[in-house]
């Protein structure tokens, strides 16, 4: 069974202006959104305290607001989490650091009306670690992107290296941008997701390169854009048929995976459905851009005498 | 024809029956169970032992198995029911000088335990249980240990008549000499006595100064002890509170992780593992007139403003008896009118002091004053460290007494908490809780359900999808998929890491890309058909083509995980671990794997067409 049988090639850098003109409107959005709007971050990076708690019985969350502001904690967040029984508190950074019992202090508040209320789970992280976190997964996304770009030089050429990295600041910027857009909840997990985009968008782009490098050697014309375009036409079986794979399971994630993993799966769909665009056109686009060009990825000539079995 | 030599076949044969027994222990489930051990720490005695199985058979309880289990005796029980009645029970029964410990204990049969292996552990979103992170204020040793010296010299300056003045600062000691000409006899003196800090020295008009400061080195150590001693401390209380598989382990230069598994009260792990409290003892100034004081919010000379926990002022002495640091055994009891008390036993030195002073003192009260240090921030949001002090008891000496007695003046669970703290001892350094994750053990199983059925339904989306799609080859690309997953849930069994749930996510994320492989060389192969190779060419140079890509992209994304797990901690280096392993196995079994089936298949044959 084959999903696509393809007549005709499709001219995707023909139409290269509309895709460059959708990725810096995309971008530029999404920049302007992380300016005014930022992100909402959690309290992995914010420090603070959140606690779940399930109810017996569905949840009045207007009556658990009123009663936790008559105990001081009038700056508590309150929203269901998955269930109507369910709910999650949210209290951002105290006065005090010494959140000794903060969690049992909170359970207290809400059984004292007499219900039943499970804990779930607390997490209290000091304003601190929560700085440190922030600076660490900044340091983490850059020093990726660092390594990357080194990598792809190393086996491709510094074009090519750009290319690539600007197709994986795209992707991170967009998802960064849509988390920040719908203000969707901004934590560690997420930042792993970004990272893990990262991870799979370079996949991507590198197995379009590696076409590319290939019909660079054995066509030898001087039209990069056409041996371009044939590369990704030949490579669009494969890339249709992986995304579609990686997204069946990250689906899967997204409707049994519970609760805590929807934030982590969404930022991944969101990241193949864009890394998947983005290794076609970013990527391809920026390296014609920089004018990539036949004698950039043939092999030194000193090595061509020695092999001749490269393909 | 394709065929692969012996040894590749072998190979792949050997990893997936290996990969296969490694995992096999993790099929099996645990039980619930409880560990009973001594609180000196020594060995739980068959007669002990043989009490506690008579005591659960007399209540009707189910016991699966008991054994030993270094020092301890470990009961297994049917249900977690079962196991929290039973550790009731066992309490009741045994009495103080045991802790019980709940434990989930593998089912694994004896053969496979016997050849060393383990199922993999959960992590604490998966298994319930608190992760604490702890700062310790390293500064507050430094500090403590300058003013000491600053003590220590002003003391040996005045024996020898030399004029100074002696202050503590950051990190060093200032002394300042009205005659210039004591200089040189005071810095020998001080040598002397710390040889190992760095002197520095000059005149100033008439005057002089000397400065010792603490070297870089010094204080190194000085840090790293605190932070080593105040380990020692917490494994001491960690073990108090009976937690069967805890973790108490250094991270970075100055902090604390501490993970306990299971644990049931996670606001008593917290209270206990931070806890600065400590005790002094001292004689109260009851010659002078504390509401006096009080009002005049000035202490006599020799005496100490304090507040009993009732609101009284209360004078006490400077001059402290003993000390926390003194006791060698506290436990909580009642004292004769049935008041919850502690009692507790003072090492010698603290013992002498305690007979001189209630003799000295007798028919006069003595003041036991408790002690916790606070962090707080303050106005600039900068953290202070603040002692707070309380006066918990004021009973009047009614006998001479030495090493034995009894602190009153608490409720139950106050006096639990101190025994407890007094017997695992003080810590170093004050310590901070700058991270706290707890999660209730029916949310970690949750957690497990719902990433099971997300992995389960995540492979089998995609197996119809690559099986309908490619036939016979995506059937054996499926094969592979489960190989990759039992050798997965091998190494990380093999390696003990933790389970979680971000590790589960990264599994997922591998059934999706291991495919990656397959699909291109699976359209790779295609391709050539499609150029008229014949089917075993085609075979060939597809494998041999997509190497090279499969190669490049799974390396650019191992970087990722890679950096991943360098800059994350503790949940994100659970997604980097896993997705590494799935990588690096995804290479294996789908390469070499599915190619040794494919050869396997078609390899000996002469062929008109293929199945993909």
């Amino acid at each position: 069974m084959e999903l696509l049988r393809l007549r005709r090639e499709i001219d995707f850098f023909g139409q290269r202006r509309i895709a460059t003109i959708l990725s810096v409107v995309l971008v530029l959005v999404s920049l302007g959104s992380l300016a005014t709007r930022q992100l909402n971050l959690g309290i992995d990076f914010t420090g603070g305290v959140l606690l779940e708690v399930g109810y017996r019985a569905d949840a009045d969350l207007g009556q658990i607001r009123s009663d936790l502001a008559a105990a001081g904690y009038a700056d508590a967040q309150v929203q269901n989490f998955g269930a109507a029984r369910d709910v999650l508190i949210r209290i951002p950074p105290r006065e005090t650091i010494d959140a000794e019992g903060v969690g049992e202090e909170l359970l207290g508040v809400l059984r004292a009306g007499g219900e039943q209320v499970d804990l779930r789970r607390v997490e209290f992280v000091g304003p601190q670690v929560g700085q440190e976190l922030t600076e660490r997964g900044g340091l983490a996304v850059l020093f990726a992107l660092l390594m990357i770009l080194l990598y792809v030089m190393f086996r491709f050429q510094w074009k090519f290296a750009v290319g690539s990295v600007a197709a994986l600041a795209h992707d991170v910027i967009i998802i960064l941008g849509i988390f920040s857009l719908f203000q969707l909840p901004f934590d560690l997990t997420i930042l792993a997701a970004a990272l893990a985009v990262i991870g799979y968008s370079l996949n991507d782009t590198i197995v379009v390169f590696d076409r590319i490098r290939e019909n660079f050697r054995r066509i030898r014309t001087s039209n990069a854009q056409a041996v371009m375009n044939t590369s990704v036409n030949q490579m669009l079986g494969r890339t249709v048929i992986t995304s579609l794979t990686t997204l069946l399971v990250l689906i899967a994630l997204f409707l049994f995976g519970g609760e805590a993993l929807k934030g982590f799966s969404s930022a991944l769909i969101i990241g193949v459905v864009v890394g998947t665009y983005s290794s076609i056109y970013v990527a391809g686009n920026t390296a014609l851009a920089l004018n990539v060009s036949t004698a950039d990825l043939l092999p030194p000539k000193k090595e061509t005498a020695n092999d001749g079995a490269v393909t | 024809m394709n065929r692969y030599p012996l040894w590749k076949n072998l190979l792949v044969l050997i990893a997936v029956v290996g990969g296969g027994l490694i995992a096999l222990p993790n099929i099996y489930g645990d039980d619930p169970a409880v560990l009973i051990s001594r609180d000196d720490q020594g060995e739980i005695s068959e007669m002990e032992a043989d009490s506690a199985r008579r005591a659960l058979a007399v209540a009707g309880f189910e016991i699966l198995g008991a054994r030993q289990r270094g020092n301890s005796l470990l009961i297994r029980f049917d249900s977690v029911e079962a196991q929290l009645s039973a550790r009731d029970l066992l309490v009741e029964q045994l009495g103080p000088g045991y802790i019980l410990a709940l434990d989930l204990v593998p089912r694994t049969p004896d053969w496979i335990a016997a050849l060393g292996l383990r199922p993999m552990s959960l992590g604490l979103d998966l298994q319930g249980g608190v992760h604490f992170l702890f700062e310790v204020d390293t500064d507050s040793v430094v500090t403590k240990r300058v003013e000491g010296y600053a003590d220590d010299f002003s003391r040996r300056l005045r024996e020898d008549g030399i004029r100074r003045t002696v202050q503590p600062q950051d990190g060093a000691v200032r002394v300042e000499l009205r005659r210039r000409e004591d200089l040189e006899r005071s810095e020998d003196l001080l040598t002397e006595i710390e040889p190992d800090l760095e002197y520095d020295s000059g005149f100033d008009g008439e005057a002089a100064w000397i400065t010792a400061t603490l070297g870089e080195a010094r204080l190194r150590e000085l840090r790293d002890n605190a932070v080593s001693k105040n380990i020692t401390i917490l494994r001491n209380r960690v073990n108090e509170l009976g937690v069967a598989e805890p973790l108490v382990q250094r991270q970075g230069q100055g902090r604390i992780v501490v993970q306990l598994p299971g644990v049931q009260d996670p606001a008593q792990a917290s209270r206990i593992l931070g806890s600065t409290a400590t005790v002094e003892f001292r004689i109260t100034c009851y010659e002078e007139n504390a509401l006096e004081a009080d009002r005049l919010g000035r202490a006599p000379l020799g005496c100490e403003l304090q507040y009993h926990t009732d609101g009284r002022p209360i004078l006490l002495r400077r001059a402290i008896i003993a000390d926390g640091g003194q006791l060698v055994d506290a436990r909580q009891g009642f004292d004769e009118n049935g008041q919850p008390a502690v009692h507790v036993n003072l090492a010698a030195r603290g013992a002498d002091a305690m007979l001189e002073a209630t003799q000295e003192h007798l028919n006069r009260p003595m003041g036991v004053l408790f002690i916790e240090t606070k962090r707080e921030l303050d106005e600039r949001g900068e953290p202070v460290t603040r002692e707070e002090k309380t006066v918990i008891s004021d009973a009047t000496i009614r006998g001479v007494f030495s090493s034995r007695f009894q602190i009153t003046g608490l409720n139950v669970v106050e006096a639990r908490d101190l025994a407890l703290l007094l017997r695992a001892g003080a810590l170093e350094a004050p310590i901070f809780k700058v991270e706290e994750r707890t999660v209730g053990p029916s949310l970690g199983q949750d957690n497990i359900d719902q990433g099971m059925r997300a992995i389960l339904f995540g492979l089998l989306l995609v197996v119809l999808f690559i099986s309908v799609y490619y036939r016979v080859f995506g059937m054996i690309a499926t094969m592979a998929l489960a190989a990759n997953m039992v050798l997965i849930v091998a190494l990380l069994s093999l390696l003990q890491a933790s389970l979680t749930l971000p590790g589960i996510a990264g599994i997922v994320l591998t059934v999706g890309m291991a495919v990656d492989a397959n699909v291109l060389i699976f359209e790779r192969i295609r391709e050539e058909l499609r150029n008229g190779n014949s089917p075993q060419a085609s075979i060939r140079a597809g494998y041999e083509k997509a190497l090279v890509t499969i190669a490049d992209a799974n390396i650019t994304t191992l970087i990722a995980a890679i950096v991943l797990f360098t800059f994350g901690t503790g949940p994100i280096k659970g997604f980097a671990i896993t997705l590494s392993l799935g990588i690096l196995m995804s290479m294996f079994t789908a390469i070499v794997g599915t190619r040794a089936v494919v050869n396997l298949v078609y390899g000996r044959r002469r062929l008109k067409r293929l199945a993909v």
